[in-house]
């Protein structure tokens, strides 16, 4: 290595996948519902797949977790995203490719992705 | 990449109770869930909180297991991992409060300290350069070679007010000016990760756990004070960060961050490491530094000081790890930051190695100038048992107590000093109304007897006079001259012994003597040891009223010297007694005392 520039793509990489190990409460958390109800109906590929996004789009303030059961199994693959100060939003029945629409709409330009919702998707 | 990060604690203390073993379920267990390709497993250094290892910490959850054990992995994976349950019972019991569970940072242990130089220890993974990368690591040195003059570098130092966290608390900005105003075709620059003190282990952490940084802080000051080489002075007795430094040096190598011309910038360094044999006195530098030449470790008197004639004659600047550890982020943020913490004149944090007869026995990193009743009462959780706090040693043999009627004392360089203790390399250990002061000014004596080099006659006959009189004193046979004689004998050595080692030997003699006088004259007058604990002044004594004749003293006792039948009262055969406390430990009546 010899340029400044090097130096900044490996830490640029690194921040992505390190920054899971921070701990501010000013975080957004996305809760994936992982009860036997929520992994039998794909939650884990739900999970991985907005994890994954998080990480590559360097999204530091968001932090990804698991959950049981909210009681909601029908609606399964549940995902909750909490930002700090706002009201708490529902997706329901979730696939990664709407996560991933999540994470690009919801969480990088901050608009709900209203479709998936809980409130539109039972009416 | 994974969507979560399971970090167990690799430190010396995890590792010794058995946090390998863990870390090899952890990785069959997830491969066997199938979540190989999710969950990563990370070695990391020490987290500080060593009385509760071994540590696994789970992100993004931050979720903090303390004391795991083999047979618990298989929970934790299913639940945790799996399921994304939290495996409560295992929880750092700090962490569970009535409404639910606390981050880790707001727990007693974590609120109030502020980590610097333990920043990486406990997050990365010290066997990769990246994971340091990715924590900012190396830009420090990227930033000085491309932006800074060595001028600069040195006054950024200087402005921080960065004192030597080794024990004697010389500026380093001062240390690395005065090695830089020396020319010649050859400096040196030393890192001195000798660390002798018994119940210090800051720098063994910080070795283990973010070994790069003090690398790269190497770096810098070579750069500042122009040198080429760097060697790191390391106990043999610590193989994990030998280890892990050894990789470090190589992956930096290879990454050109060690090397000739680093960032094009035309500057060459390079580090190796020196192998210390564990003999105290190779801490101090004069001695370290002729040890490094590959002479036997004796001192030298000063001057001419390192910074003109150190290492092979040649301008020397020798740092502790602790120090260094700071240096990358003094650079990164400035020298205004690092001075706006800690107090007038010692500035920043300082490690401080907890031990004793305290709760959360670990490594805690403090800004100067935090109480010590805060460190002990708030952090470290006070002292066990419902015991009284009677005294903190700090600085190890070469420093003094801290008695119970300062402990709102805030700590730094100078305070310490003013009490006739000093900061030392931090370690800080508790006692209480069990210890007692003769004894522990008896156990620090012989440590310096035993490892005084012999090279001056103050310090290799002068504290062996001074044990052989504490010796005296606890076997119930000194008299008050002795007392005076001793003090005396102290001031002496101070002013006479060749290197810090003997300068402070007395240190913990001075000190309790101060403090604690009443305890010795209990000693000599009374023949009495108040803390029960000198062996030569106690006597064994079985309550008869109390006993209830269970027999159980009688069959613990090593030597047969408790007499008696079954339901009737027993006693202690005093010339047969050898005073080994077993039959206290086991009498379930209490009937058992000293006196």
């Amino acid at each position: 290595m010899k340029s400044l520039e090097e130096l900044k793509a490996i830490r640029e990489k690194m921040q992505g996948q390190i920054g899971i190990r921070s701990e501010s409460s000013d975080q957004t958390r996305v809760v994936v519902g992982m009860a036997t109800c929520g992994i039998a109906s794909g939650a884990r590929p739900v999970l991985t797949a907005l994890s994954d996004a998080v990480q590559s789009k360097g999204l530091n303030n968001v932090s990804v977790t698991q959950t049981g059961c909210i009681g909601l199994c029908q609606f399964e693959p549940i995902v909750e995203v909490l930002e700090p100060g706002k009201d708490k939003v529902t997706y329901v029945k979730m696939t990664p490719e709407k996560a991933q629409e999540v994470v690009e709409q919801h969480l990088i330009r901050g608009h709900v992705v209203s479709k998936y919702t809980i409130a539109e998707v039972i009416g | 990449m994974y969507r979560s990060h399971v970090l167990v604690c690799g430190g010396t203390g995890c590792t010794s109770s058995g946090s390998v073993k863990i870390i090899e379920s952890l990785q069959a267990e997830i491969k066997k869930n199938g979540l190989g390709t999710e969950v990563s497993v990370v070695q990391t250094g020490c987290h500080g909180l060593c009385a509760l290892g071994p540590i696994v910490i789970i992100y993004p959850e931050a979720t903090f297991y303390a004391m795991v054990t083999d047979e618990d992995i298989p929970e934790i994976v299913s639940e945790h991992l799996l399921k994304g349950r939290i495996v409560t019972r295992l929880l750092y019991k700090e962490m569970v409060t009535d409404d639910g569970i606390k981050s880790l940072n707001e727990t007693d242990f974590y609120k109030k300290q502020h980590r610097i130089a333990l920043r990486n220890c406990g997050v990365i993974n010290p066997e990769n350069i990246d994971e340091y990368i990715g924590t900012s690591g190396y830009e420090a040195l990227g930033k000085v070679l491309t932006e800074y003059s060595p001028d600069q570098v040195v006054q950024t130092i200087l402005d921080s007010g960065l004192r030597g966290r080794g024990g004697g608390g010389f500026p380093t900005g001062l240390k690395w000016k005065l090695a830089k105003a020396n020319d010649a075709d050859q400096k040196y620059v030393c890192c001195n990760a000798d660390e002798g003190d018994p119940g210090a282990f800051m720098d063994r952490s910080v070795l283990e756990g973010d070994p790069h940084v003090v690398i790269e802080a190497m770096a810098i000051a070579g750069y500042a004070i122009g040198a080429t080489q760097g060697y790191v002075y390391v106990r043999a007795e610590y193989p994990i960060a030998v280890e892990r430094l050894e990789i470090a040096i190589k992956q930096a190598r290879e990454y050109g961050l060690l090397g000739k011309n680093i960032f094009n910038s035309g500057f060459d360094f390079d580090v190796d490491i020196r192998l210390g044999a564990g003999a105290f006195v190779c801490g101090e530098e004069t001695a370290l530094m002729t040890s490094i030449e590959g002479n036997r470790g004796e001192p030298r008197p000063r001057p001419p000081f390192p910074a003109q004639k150190g290492l092979f004659q040649k301008p020397t600047i020798l740092n502790n790890v602790e120090t260094y550890a700071n240096i990358p982020q003094i650079i990164l943020n400035g020298a205004e930051w690092f001075s706006s913490m800690g107090t007038e004149k010692s500035k920043g944090t300082k490690v401080f190695a907890l031990g004793g007869k305290i709760n959360n026995t670990g490594l805690v990193e403090i800004p100067m100038g935090t109480t010590l009743r805060e460190v002990i009462d708030e952090i470290g959780g006070g002292v066990p048992n419902g015991k009284k706090f009677k005294a903190a040693q700090t600085g190890g043999p070469s420093g003094g107590c801290i008695p119970a009627e300062h402990f709102d004392i805030k700590i730094d360089y100078d305070n310490l000093i003013s009490i006739g203790s000093m900061m030392g390399s931090g370690g800080l250990i508790v006692m209480d109304e069990d210890n007692c002061m003769v004894d522990i000014a008896k156990f620090f004596l012989e440590f310096t007897v035993e490892e005084s080099c012999g090279k001056c006659t103050p310090c290799r006959i002068g504290t062996k006079r001074l044990y052989e009189m504490l010796e005296k004193i606890t076997e119930g046979n000194g008299t008050m001259e002795d007392l005076t004689k001793m003090e005396e004998l102290c001031y002496y050595i101070k002013e006479n012994a060749l290197c810090g080692l003997g300068q402070t030997a007395p240190n913990p003699v001075l000190s309790t003597l101060h403090f604690f006088k009443d305890e010795y004259v209990a000693h000599v007058i009374d023949k009495k040891c108040p803390a029960g604990v000198c062996k030569s002044l106690l006597s064994f004594v079985i309550e008869a009223d109390k006993c209830k004749g269970c027999t159980l003293c009688a069959r613990v006792c090593p030597n047969g010297a408790i007499i008696g039948k079954v339901k009737e009262a027993h006693t202690i055969d005093l010339n047969k007694c050898i005073k080994c406390g077993a039959c206290i430990e086991k009498c379930k009546f209490n009937a058992i005392f000293k006196k």
